[in-house]
C-alpha cells in the first residue's frame, strides 16, 4: 500500500522531476501504452477472447475525433467521446457474430476484420485516403485546446488521467458482478450458463468497454501526434502491441498491462532512437523472446510470476513462525 | 400442476436416436431417481432440459411454462439448477468466488453474494476452505462445490448428474445426508446415479430409461423387482459377457 | 479470343497457379492443426525463413532455387520437429490462451530477428533456370508461377499418398482421430507430433523455395501469405487436407479474379470476407469435422 501510494506520487511528480523532452516523451507514450494495455485486457484478459484486431477502435477514435473537429470544429474532447461511440458501436456489430467462435477462430477473425477496416480506410478519399490527415496546429496551449506546443506536460497529464480512469474501472470490475462473471466465462463459458449467465451479452459488455478505452486513446494519440494515417492508426503493430503489454506483464490483473508497458514501451523507445536503422526493431525480438517464455512456463504473465512468489515467500514466513513456535514450546 | 412436465420428449443426433419420446411428471417436492444402463440417455435428457440441447421434438414444461428450446442461462434463472457428470469448478478461482458466481444470480451487489455465497458454504460444510483454490479440492470436495455453486441460484427444481461417482462410503454418506436436507429445504431433486444402493432409500420415485426410452416409472421397491428393468440391466450384462467369449 | 476474355482466362490461369502455391501452404498448417489443434500463428515467418535461406544459397553461392529446394525442405523439416520439441510440447496440455500465445510469440521473434537481421529491404532472385514465360493460346504463363504451381502440386500428391497409404502416414491420422486410441494401439504420439511439425513446415519449405523464384522477400512476406493461408484452412475445414489443398485453389482464383473483375487493391478484402463468411455461416469449413 504505501509503495503504491509512492508510486502514484512519483507518476505526477514526473514532469518536474524528469525535464528533458525524451525522457517526458518516453514517458507519455508509456503511460498510453498501458492505458491500452488495460483496454485490451478487459476482453481479452477477463473475458478470455483474444483480439488482434484492436487497432481498429484506435483508429475509429482517432478518425473520428480528428473528422469532427476538421469539419465540424467540434472540440476534441466531445469528439474522443462521439469516438468512442462509434468504437462501441462497431464492437457490438463485430462482437455479436464472432463470440460464438473458439479461441484461435475469433483471433483471426480479429485480424481478418483489423485489416479490412485499414484497407478501407486507405481507400476512403472523403478522409484522406492512404495519405492520412494533417491536424491544424492551435496555438495557447490551452486545456480545452487538447494541443500542447511549448511543453508536453498538458499531454502527460491528460493521459495520466486516462489510466486512472482505466485503473479505476478494472478495479472496480474485479469486485463487481461483471467482473466476476467474465472470470467465470473465462474459465468455463458450459458451467457459466448453468449458473444463468448470459455470456455473450457479458462478452459484449467487455467488448464494449474495451473498445471505448481503446478509441479515446486513439482520440488523444490524434492530439498528441498532430497527424493520422490508416498504416500509423489501423495498423497490426499497434493490434499486436496491444496484446504484447497485456500478455507479458499479466492478462487479467490491473498491474500486468502497466508493468508490460513499463517494459516494453522504453526498450521500443531506446532501440529505435539509439540502435536505429535494421537494429530498431531488436526490442521486438527480444519481446518475442519473452512471450515465447511466458506462454511456456507462466502463460499468466509477469504478475503471475510474482504472485507465485509472494505466495511461496508468505508461505515460508508462515512455515519459519510455526517452527519458532514450536521451538519456543519446547525450549 | 407438475412442477416439471416433459412430454414425447426426442432428441435425434443423426442416426442415432438418444431420447425417444420420453414423457414423465415431477412433482413439486419429490426426490426422483433417474437410472439406465449406460448410454441410456440419461445426460442427455438432462441436456434437453437444462437447455444445453434442443429437443428435435417433444414439450418441457415448467411450472406451466413452455421452457423447451430455452438457453440453459434462461433456464437457470427461471428456478432450475444442475450439476455436472464430469466436475466442472471455475479452476482457477477460490471457492468462496465459486459460490460467489452462484450467487449473484439473484443478488447483484457483491456484498449479499458473499454474504449468501458464505451461507451456503457453511451449511455444505465448505466454509473452512473457503479461500483455496477450486483445483486444488479433492474430487468428492470438487463435487460438493459445484452443488453448493448451483444451490447458491435458489433453484426450485435441481438435477444432479451422477453426484456420487467416485466418491468413497463415508463420502456418499454425507453426500445423501446434503441430498436429504435439500429436499426437507423444498428443493424438488432429480438424480441420476448408477450406485444403486444411494437411489433406494433416497428416492420418492424411480424413473428407468434404457436405449433413449422410458421403461419404468415406479416406487424404488417395484422398481427392482420389474422385469424389463431387469432385462434391461442383465442384458447389458449378458451381452458384454457373450461378446468376451 | 476476344481481348476481354482473354484477359479473364489470364486471370483464371493466374488465379489457379498461385493457388496451388497457397494449397501446399495450408496442407501444412492444417496437417499440425489437424494432429494437435494448435494453429500455428508463425507460419508465414516459417515461409519467409525459408525464402530467406533459398535467396541466400543462390546469393552467396549461386546455387539454383530448384537445385537447393530439397535441401530447405529437409532444413524446415528439422525446424519443425526442433520448434515442436523445444516448445510446442510445453504447451500441449495448457489453455488455450497460453497456445496461442506461444505461435504469436515465435512470430514476433521471427519476423523482427529477419527484419534485425536481414533489413526490411525487398529481395529478388534474379535468372534461375525458370526464367521466363511461355505462351499458350495467347495466354502469358510465367514459368516460376508454372512451376511453382506443379511443383507444389506434386508435393502436395506425395504428402497425401503419404499420409493415406504408408503405415507411419495412417498412424498420423490415428493420432489426429484419437490420441489415446492410437497411443493403446502402440503409436507414440509424441513421434506423431513431432513428424507433424516436420512435415507441416517441410511443405511450407518447399512452397517458400517455389515461391523464390519469382516473390520479392522481404521479413513482411509470411505476413502476406498466412492470413490467405489461414482463411483457405478454415475454409477448407480445419484439419482437412483435401479441404486445404481444394480450398487453396479456390482462395487462389476468387483472389486473382476478383482483383480482376473488381478493384485489385480489394482483393484482400474479399479473401477475409471469405472467412469471416465460412466462419459464421459453416464453421466446419467444406470438409472439415469439427
Amino acid at each position: 500500500m504505501p509503495a503504491l501510494l509512492a508510486a502514484i506520487l512519483l507518476l505526477i511528480a514526473f514532469p518536474y522531476l524528469f525535464t528533458q523532452p525524451f525522457l517526458q516523451r518516453t514517458m507519455i507514450l508509456v503511460v498510453m501504452w498501458s492505458v491500452l494495455g488495460l483496454a485490451w485486457n478487459f476482453l481479452g484478459g477477463y473475458a478470455g477472447q483474444v483480439s488482434f484486431g484492436h487497432a481498429i477502435f484506435f483508429g475509429l477514435g482517432a478518425y473520428t475525433s480528428t473528422y469532427l473537429f476538421i469539419e465540424y470544429g467540434v472540440s476534441p474532447w466531445l469528439g474522443m467521446i462521439a469516438g468512442a461511440v462509434v468504437a462501441v458501436i462497431v464492437s457490438a456489430i463485430i462482437g455479436w457474430p464472432s463470440f460464438r467462435l473458439a479461441g484461435h477462430y475469433f483471433a483471426i477473425a480479429t485480424i481478418a476484420a483489423g485489416e479490412i477496416f485499414a484497407i478501407i480506410f486507405r481507400n476512403w478519399k472523403a478522409v484522406g485516403g492512404a495519405v492520412g490527415i494533417y491536424l491544424p496546429i492551435v496555438r495557447g496551449d490551452k486545456l480545452s485546446n487538447f494541443q500542447f506546443h511549448d511543453s508536453k506536460i498538458g499531454y502527460y497529464y491528460i493521459i495520466l488521467a486516462m489510466l486512472g480512469l482505466a485503473a479505476l474501472t478494472t478495479y472496480a470490475l474485479e469486485r463487481n458482478r461483471v467482473g466476476y462473471y467474465l472470470k467465470a466465462i473465462r474459465e468455463d463459458p458450459d458451467a457459466a450458463r448453468s449458473l444463468g449467465i448470459n455470456v455473450t451479452l457479458y462478452k459484449m459488455y467487455a467488448m464494449a468497454l474495451s473498445a471505448a478505452f481503446t478509441a479515446i486513446v486513439g482520440a488523444f494519440y490524434a492530439q498528441f501526434v498532430l497527424y493520422i494515417s490508416p498504416n500509423t492508426v489501423f495498423a497490426l503493430n499497434i493490434s499486436i502491441q496491444m496484446a504484447l503489454v497485456a500478455i507479458l506483464g499479466g492478462t487479467g490483473t490491473l498491474a500486468g498491462p502497466i508493468i508490460g508497458a513499463a517494459i516494453l514501451i522504453p526498450m521500443a523507445e531506446y532501440t529505435r532512437v539509439y540502435l536505429g536503422g535494421r537494429a530498431g526493431g531488436l526490442h521486438l525480438v527480444v519481446y518475442g523472446l519473452l512471450i515465447m517464455i511466458i506462454s511456456v512456463y507462466q502463460p499468466g504473465g509477469l504478475m503471475a510470476i510474482y504472485n507465485q512468489w509472494r505466495r511461496k515467500e508468505t508461505a515460508q514466513k508462515m512455515q519459519q513462525a510455526a517452527d519458532a513456535a514450536s521451538a519456543a514450546r519446547e525450549g | 400442476m407438475a412442477l416439471l412436465e416433459l412430454n414425447g420428449l426426442t432428441k435425434q443426433f443423426g442416426g442415432l436416436m438418444a431420447n425417444y419420446d420420453v414423457t414423465l411428471r415431477v412433482e413439486e417436492g419429490e426426490i426422483v431417481g433417474l437410472i439406465g444402463p449406460n448410454g441410456a440417455g440419461k445426460t442427455t435428457l438432462f441436456n434437453c432440459i437444462t437447455g444445453y440441447y434442443r429437443p428435435t421434438s417433444g414439450s418441457v414444461r415448467f411450472q406451466g411454462k413452455e421452457i423447451t428450446g430455452w438457453s440453459p442461462d434462461r433456464v437457470c434463472k427461471t428456478g432450475i439448477a444442475r450439476t455436472f457428470q464430469i466436475v466442472r469448478v471455475l479452476k482457477e478461482m477460490t471457492v468462496l468466488e465459486n459460490v460467489m458466481v452462484g450467487a449473484f444470480l439473484r443478488h447483484g451487489q457483491t456484498k449479499k453474494a458473499r454474504r449468501k455465497a458464505l451461507e451456503i458454504l457453511e451449511s455444505t460444510g465448505l466454509a473452512p476452505r473457503q479461500d483455496q483454490l477450486a483445483r486444488n479440492l479433492t474430487i468428492a470436495n470438487k463435487k460438493r462445490l459445484e452443488l453448493a455453486r448451483a444451490l447458491a441460484t435458489e433453484p426450485r427444481l435441481l438435477f444432479l448428474d451422477e453426484a456420487m461417482a467416485g466418491l468413497n462410503p463415508s463420502e456418499t454418506n454425507d453426500a445423501v445426508d446434503m441430498v436429504r436436507k435439500l429436499s426437507q429445504q423444498n428443493v424438488t431433486i432429480v438424480l441420476v446415479e448408477h450406485v444403486m444402493k444411494v437411489i433406494m432409500p433416497l428416492a420418492h420415485r424411480v424413473v428407468v430409461l434404457d436405449s433413449g426410452q422410458l421403461i419404468a416409472d415406479d416406487t424404488p421397491e417395484r422398481i427392482a423387482t420389474n422385469e424389463r428393468v431387469i432385462e434391461a440391466y442383465l442384458g447389458e450384462k449378458y451381452r458384454a459377457a457373450s461378446r468376451s467369449h | 479470343m476476344s481481348p476481354e476474355v482473354t484477359l479473364l482466362v489470364q486471370s483464371l490461369v493466374s488465379g489457379l497457379l498461385i493457388g496451388f502455391v497457397f494449397s501446399l501452404l495450408s496442407v501444412g498448417l492444417t496437417l499440425i492443426f489437424g494432429v494437435m489443434d494448435i494453429v500455428n500463428f508463425a507460419h508465414g515467418e516459417h515461409l519467409m525463413l525459408a525464402m530467406y535461406l533459398t535467396f541466400w544459397m543462390w546469393f552467396l553461392w549461386g546455387i539454383d532455387p530448384l537445385l537447393s529446394l530439397p535441401v530447405v525442405a529437409i532444413a524446415l523439416f528439422i525446424l519443425g520437429v526442433l520448434t515442436y520439441k523445444v516448445l510446442i510440447k510445453y504447451v500441449l496440455d495448457a489453455p488455450m490462451l497460453a497456445q496461442i500465445f506461444v505461435t504469436f510469440g515465435l512470430m514476433i521473434f521471427l519476423r523482427s530477428l529477419a527484419q534485425v537481421l536481414w533489413s526490411e529491404d525487398y529481395r529478388r532472385i534474379g535468372d534461375t533456370w525458370v526464367s521466363g514465360r511461355i505462351e499458350i493460346a495467347g495466354i502469358f504463363i510465367g514459368l516460376p508461377q508454372l512451376v511453382a504451381a506443379i511443383g507444389a502440386v506434386i508435393t502436395t500428391g506425395l504428402l497425401y499418398l503419404f499420409l493415406k497409404k504408408t503405415r507411419t502416414g495412417w498412424a498420423l491420422e490415428a493420432t489426429a482421430e484419437n490420441k489415446e486410441v492410437a497411443g493403446l494401439m502402440g503409436i507414440d504420439a509424441e513421434r506423431m507430433f513431432a513428424l507433424a511439425w516436420g512435415l507441416g513446415l517441410a511443405s511450407v519449405g518447399v512452397a517458400g523455395a517455389l515461391l523464390a523464384t519469382f516473390n520479392p522477400i522481404s521479413p513482411e512476406v509470411g505476413a502476406i501469405f498466412v492470413l490467405v493461408t489461414f482463411v483457405a484452412v478454415a475454409l477448407g475445414g480445419f484439419g482437412s487436407v483435401p479441404g486445404a489443398f481444394v480450398a487453396g485453389i479456390i482462395i487462389g482464383v476468387v483472389q486473382v479474379l476478383g482483383g480482376f473483375l473488381w478493384e485489385p487493391r480489394f482483393k484482400t478484402v474479399l479473401v477475409y470476407a471469405i472467412y469471416l463468411g465460412v466462419v459464421f455461416i459453416r464453421p466446419q469449413g467444406l470438409f472439415g469435422q469439427r
